[in-house]
């Protein structure tokens, strides 16, 4: 095995674990406030086509900024599509599990009427911001080859981590999601805490779709995100809730799917492909039991996540 | 004005009822304006995908063929979802049933007469099914694993085990290089339909169920546990019913559901297992089980309400020319709808004047 | 306190109406600079709702606050902090996964320094001789503890008027006896009290003026140090109090119900063990156990009903050794229990009460057959227990979440009772229930010790327990003391074991430091 053979795999792994780390950045916030938000995998599909299209359509005239814009434009529709959940959620006390998976099969839908045009059209990839000498550079890539995504998901996972628990809103928000009912008698405004922090998931979840369709591979293909959404979810179970173990985990999941791709290239193939393909769900599994069993208390889990509340009842 | 939520005292029945007719009047009325915003013909399109199926005759037989796994599933499926244990891999099941079905009939001698056949993959059918849901059943009493996530993954894994299948072991020698299974012999089929009907053999077994489950969930002492553990689970334990037992059984009895829905189909619609068998079933199935309210006549006319927007859809399609994904956003939409009319039941909606000293804190508008 | 001053707050006229109930009716209430003043009334008078509007989480539909002599509108707790107003809640507003110090933090809307506030907290610790850890999570803390929290997280504010809903339902009687000391140093500094409380004894001792609530209207006010408390009381319940007729030559029959060094580990991280519990009930005999929340009455409770198994001769049912059995089995064999938590454990709010009467009674009273439940009986059976037990209900259609919890409660006795169990464990059976329904459950509960059944009483309410019980035990981080005979025994005993002195060398300590600190 020689060195460029390692670099390819880091450089792969880096690029796949990037958008499930930006969506469960978002979701580790969503439920740190009380909500379980189940509709990552539609979220993140309607950024997908939405940062693509904007991308495409504003190619001519915006130039360097167009990807930059349909990012944005990812982000805004990522957050507007996470606002049908939390009126229904928040405002209307509707169940969280069944409503968070209307999003997701919504979202699906939504993004192949959307796209249907779009299939088979590419963009130029959004993928260096370095100057050629560093981002081209053998061993240097690892490094600084990447497209920006892949540093904002770092930068966004470090400033979650400081935000939660380094400063007095992100205190507020832990509260909320501990127990609604005390932060509302405080006088803290619960609901509004939730709005936000759904709104946020959602950009996340945007942010981390658009990297299929404007990184990976830089067109639009109906249902791309391809199940990553719900191992996002899974990751937020795996991390206890915390930033941190977040990031180990996202890589941990990033090199089971870089072995999928590699199994499929290579002669790796002493078991059927399939099962490498199955592997990261497989392993989100067991992940998920190791980890529930472990946290016996349920303690790690914010107190109130899933739980409906009205103030005004 | 201001609109004012006010908690009824006891949940409206009448509203149990109105509230899903309504979400499904109104997916139609939201259907038409986005369709002729999109630059379709938006009545057409909606006559097309909501009434056509219903007006000629010769689409009754593919409007049955879709509600028999569609209610089949949803009706386990609403079992557990009345205990708060939300399957939602039936998908998943309903492939791996599938599946073992078509490996007991590969097992077999051909000349097994059907009398042996058709039974043993049935039965082989529901076993996948539970086998495939017995797996989340043990994460969650086991290692208390949430089964919305486990559930889930496993539909991917069941997914990657049918391709596995049909593209190696049991490929078929004679399908041109296509990932598929042999065909079922003949003794190993069911017809397409009731000959000289329009009923499809699942729709049959579909009625016998409904009738079946209504029993369970609103005379028995079994039906009685699960409503009491999804409402409250320390009332459970206090009155005797034990939530381990609960999700065991609602998880086997849906995953049973979703893989007999399976080998049904193999068996009576396609004859063999292909690439496209996995149709989304188990997860329409979902938004049956809201549409009905959780209650099995409900889910059997959820069912066909659904099944009439898959092959309205087609219809559309040909007809009016708009994109497939359509009936996917449809079926979404009525969920959102149904979800979020669900507050009706529980609250009366006031209309108060805004006055200066406004009444109770913090609804947002 | 100055002549002439204008009172500290004033409410004038203020009305607050929920769908189908009229909570606060033109309420009057005046409270002076440095005042403790008692607000009067039973559950359900409307007490929490007129606190809630003077703390901003709920708006009033009519009247006037009035603040220092200036009339304002409170529309958020944090309006009310601002304006000087504090409050500690009865079932407390705390984060239980938080630290002491986060908590604090929370509570305030100054945005200080780690350090700055950690000044501050000492401060008033010191201030008020009041002992907590800042770093402990509160879930590990005593229930004492954690309401100290909210009272160092009001203090904090210096408040003008401080709001204390029911303060005293989970303390010791020593524990009661600090918090008084340190509401005399308050309103001594000028700080007015609003003292919310249905506990006349405790009125006396701590307050300056009362005013009694009875739905929802005041129905007079009075100086406590010289109203007769029987008058009080019958003003606040609106009707005289009633003596529970209690035979009083009482003779025990054999025992029924024991445990037998009944031992069980914790059931969460956040439960108490049982430890050796060895109790006897016998035929006719009230059994009551008292101690501080939160020390293994609900553990025990589940340890009994059969919630939790344990070791089969560990609970002993008419001579049979029963604690492997189910809780259906057990209640077939006549054992059956009532839990605290009445909706969501004793019933199920959005079920009927006919389904309700399922939920224990469709072995017992015979509603099953065939793995099917007959519709008909279960209604009757809890159309019997309506009429049984007075319970005021639209019909066994009825929702039990729609009851009021009083009539619940009723309800779920009276399914119990009337399953004539051979023994009956009843946790906290009339916590938060008004005057009336709490002396018809009493009733209830001496008239079928009456006809032979034994029963246990767990309870924080001393009081109850006392009028109640024939014999009393106390119960104290998971295990139960001697039992000692009513009428032979002192309220100050009780208390010390509430505290914990039986040879537990941590309890003993800091029992021995809190009589140091207030010499009896």
């Amino acid at each position: 095995m020689n060195i460029g053979f390692i670099i390819d795999a880091l450089v792969t792994i880096i690029g796949v674990t990037t958008p499930i780390l930006l969506a469960a950045t978002g979701e580790l916030v969503v439920e740190k406030s009380g909500v379980l938000n189940l509709g990552v995998e539609g979220m993140m599909l309607i950024g997908a086509v939405t940062g693509f299209a904007v991308t495409l359509n504003f190619g001519d005239s915006l130039g360097d900024w167009a990807p930059w814009v349909g990012i944005g434009a990812a982000a805004l529709a990522g957050a507007a599509s996470s606002m049908l959940f939390a009126f229904l959620v928040l405002s209307l006390g509707s169940n969280q599990v069944a409503t968070g998976l209307a999003l997701a099969i919504f979202g699906i839908g939504l993004s192949s009427l959307i796209g249907a045009s779009y299939v088979g059209t590419v963009i130029a990839p959004f993928n260096q911001v370095f100057p050629d000498w560093l981002a081209e550079d053998p061993i240097g890539r690892v490094a600084f080859g990447h497209s920006p995504l892949v540093y904002f998901a770092l930068i966004m996972v470090v400033a979650v981590g400081y935000f939660l628990n380094r400063t007095r809103a992100g205190l507020i928000l832990r509260a909320v999601g501990e127990n609604d009912i005390s932060a509302h008698s405080i006088g803290y405004p619960v609901v509004a805490i939730r709005y936000a922090a759904v709104a946020f998931g959602g950009a996340m979840a945007g942010v981390g779709g658009s990297y299929f369709s404007m990184v990976i591979t830089p067109m639009w293909a109906e249902q791309m995100t391809a199940g990553r959404g719900w191992i996002a979810l899974a990751l937020v179970v795996f991390s206890s809730w915390r930033a941190g173990r977040l990031l180990v985990g996202a890589y941990f999941f990033g090199i089971l799917m870089t072995l999928e791709l590699y199994a499929k290239a290579s002669g790796f193939s002493f078991l059927p492909s399939q099962f490498w393909a199955a592997m990261p769900y497989i392993m989100a599994i067991v992940v998920l039991a190791v980890m529930s069993a472990r946290d016996v208390a349920g303690s790690e889990a914010p107190a109130c996540l899933g739980r409906p509340f009205m103030p005004n009842s | 004005m201001r609109i004012r939520l006010e908690k009824r005292l006891t949940p409206s029945r009448f509203m149990l009822v109105a509230t899903p007719v309504a979400s499904v009047l109104l997916t139609m009325a939201l259907g038409a304006v986005i369709f002729e915003l999109l630059g379709f013909d938006g009545p057409d399109a909606i006559y097309q995908t909501f009434i056509t199926p219903i007006v000629a005759p010769y689409k009754w037989v593919d409007v049955l063929t879709k509600a028999a796994p569609l209610i089949i599933i949803a009706l386990g499926l609403s079992l557990g979802n009345q205990a708060k244990i939300w399957n939602i891999g039936a998908e998943g099941q309903y492939v791996i049933g599938a599946l073992a079905g078509a490996g007991v009939a590969f097992a077999m001698p051909q000349a097994a007469p059907g009398f042996v056949a058709v039974p043993a993959m049935i039965v082989a059918g529901i076993i996948g099914g539970m086998a495939w849901a017995a797996i989340p059943a043990l994460l969650k009493t086991r290692f208390r694993v949430s089964e919305v996530l486990s559930t889930l993954m496993l539909v991917y894994v069941a997914m990657q085990v049918l391709n596995y299948l049909i593209g190696g072991p049991w490929k078929d020698p004679n399908g041109h290089n296509f990932p598929q299974t042999p065909p079922f012999s003949a003794t190993q089929s069911l017809p397409n339909v009731i000959p000289g009907t329009v009923v499809p053999p699942g729709f049959v077994v579909a009625i016998a169920l409904t009738l079946v489950f209504w029993v369970l969930a609103s005379r028995s002492v079994y039906g009685f546990s699960v409503r009491t553990v999804g409402a409250a689970p320390s009332a459970a334990r206090y009155g005797g019913f034990d939530a381990a037992r609960t999700v065991w059984s609602t998880l086997m009895i849906s995953g049973g559901m979703a893989g007999l829905a399976g080998i049904l189909e193999a068996m009576s619609q396609l004859g063999q297992i292909n690439l496209g068998f996995p149709s989304g079933y188990g997860f329409t199935a979902i938004i049956v089980s809201f549409l009905g309210r959780l209650h099995p006549v409900g889910v059997f006319l959820a069912g066909l309400i659904l099944a009439v927007t898959y092959v309205g859809g087609q219809v559309a399609q040909t007809a009016v020319h708009v994109p497939e994904a359509t009936a996917g956003i449809f079926q979404a939409t009525m969920l959102f709808l149904i979800l979020a009319s669900d507050i009706l039941v529980r609250y009366r909606l006031r209309l108060v004047r805004a006055a200066p000293r406004a009444a109770t804190a913090g609804a947002p508008a | 306190m100055k002549v002439g001053a204008p009172p500290r707050l004033e409410l004038v006229g203020v009305s607050k109406s929920f769908p189908g109930v009229r909570a606060n009716d033109s309420v009057n209430l005046r409270v002076k600079p440095g005042e403790i003043h008692a607000l009067l009334g039973e559950n359900g008078a409307g007490k929490s709702t007129l606190v809630k509007m003077i703390y901003g989480i709920l708006a009033p539909d009519e009247g006037q606050i009035v603040f220092d002599g200036a009339p304002t509108r409170i529309s958020n707790p944090r309006a009310a902090r601002r304006l000087g107003i504090g409050m500690v809640f009865q079932h407390f507003s705390l984060f239980e996964a938080m630290t002491v110090l986060e908590n604090i933090a929370l509570g305030l809307d100054a945005r200080l320094s780690q350090r700055d506030l950690l000044a501050e907290f000492h401060r008033v610790l010191d201030a008020y001789r009041l002992k907590l850890d800042p770093r402990r999570i509160v879930s590990t803390l005593s229930v004492g503890e954690r309401q100290r929290i909210e009272i160092v997280r009001a203090l904090l504010l210096n408040p003008r008027l401080l709001i204390m809903d029911e303060p005293t339902s989970v303390l010791t009687p020593q524990e009661v006896e600090q918090l008084f000391e340190t509401l005399r140093r308050l309103a001594a500094s000028g700080c007015s009290i609003l003292y919310i409380s249905h506990k006349l004894h405790e009125i006396v001792a701590l307050c300056d003026t009362a005013t009694i609530l009875r739905g929802g209207k005041v129905v007079g006010t009075a100086d406590p140090k010289r109203e007769n408390p029987r008058s009080m009381a019958e003003m606040m319940i609106g009707a005289s109090l009633k003596e529970i007729a209690k035979p009083a030559e009482r003779s025990f029959g054999p025992p029924k119900l024991e445990t037998l060094d009944l031992s069980l580990p914790k059931p969460t991280e956040f439960g108490v063990a049982l430890k050796g519990v060895t109790l006897c009930v016998r035929a006719g005999e009230i059994f009551g156990v008292a101690g501080v929340a939160g020390n293994g009455q609900n553990e025990l409770l589940s340890a009994l009903s059969g919630e939790t198994p344990s070791a089969a001769e560990s609970v002993i049912l008419l001579g049979e050794g029963v604690g492997r059995l189910s809780v259906t089995e057990r209640r077939e064999l006549g054992l059956c229990a009532v839990p605290e938590e009445r909706n969501g454990h004793a019933a199920v709010g959005e079920f009927s009460l006919t389904d309700n009467a399922s939920l224990t009674g469709r072995n017992r009273m015979d509603f099953v057959s065939f793995g099917l439940i007959n519709s008909g009986k279960a209604t009757s059976y809890a159309a019997e227990v309506i009429g049984a037990f007075t319970v005021k209900a639209t019909g066994p259609g009825a929702l039990a979440g729609s009851l009021s919890g009083g009539n619940l409660q009723k309800f779920i006795m009276g399914r119990e009772i009337l399953q004539q169990p051979a023994a009956l464990v009843v946790c906290q059976p009339t916590w938060g229930v008004d005057a009336g329904a709490a002396a018809a459950i009493h009733q209830a509960i001496v008239d079928l010790a009456a006809r032979g059944s034994a029963v246990l009483v767990i309870s924080q309410d001393l009081d109850e327990l006392l009028t109640l019980s024939d014999t009393i035990a106390v119960i104290n981080l998971g295990a139960l003391s001697k039992p000692m005979t009513v009428g032979e025994v002192s309220i100050e005993e009780i208390g010390l074991l509430m505290g914990g002195v039986h040879g537990d060398p941590a309890g003993t300590a800091q029992m021995t430091e809190q009589l140091h600190a207030h010499p009896a």
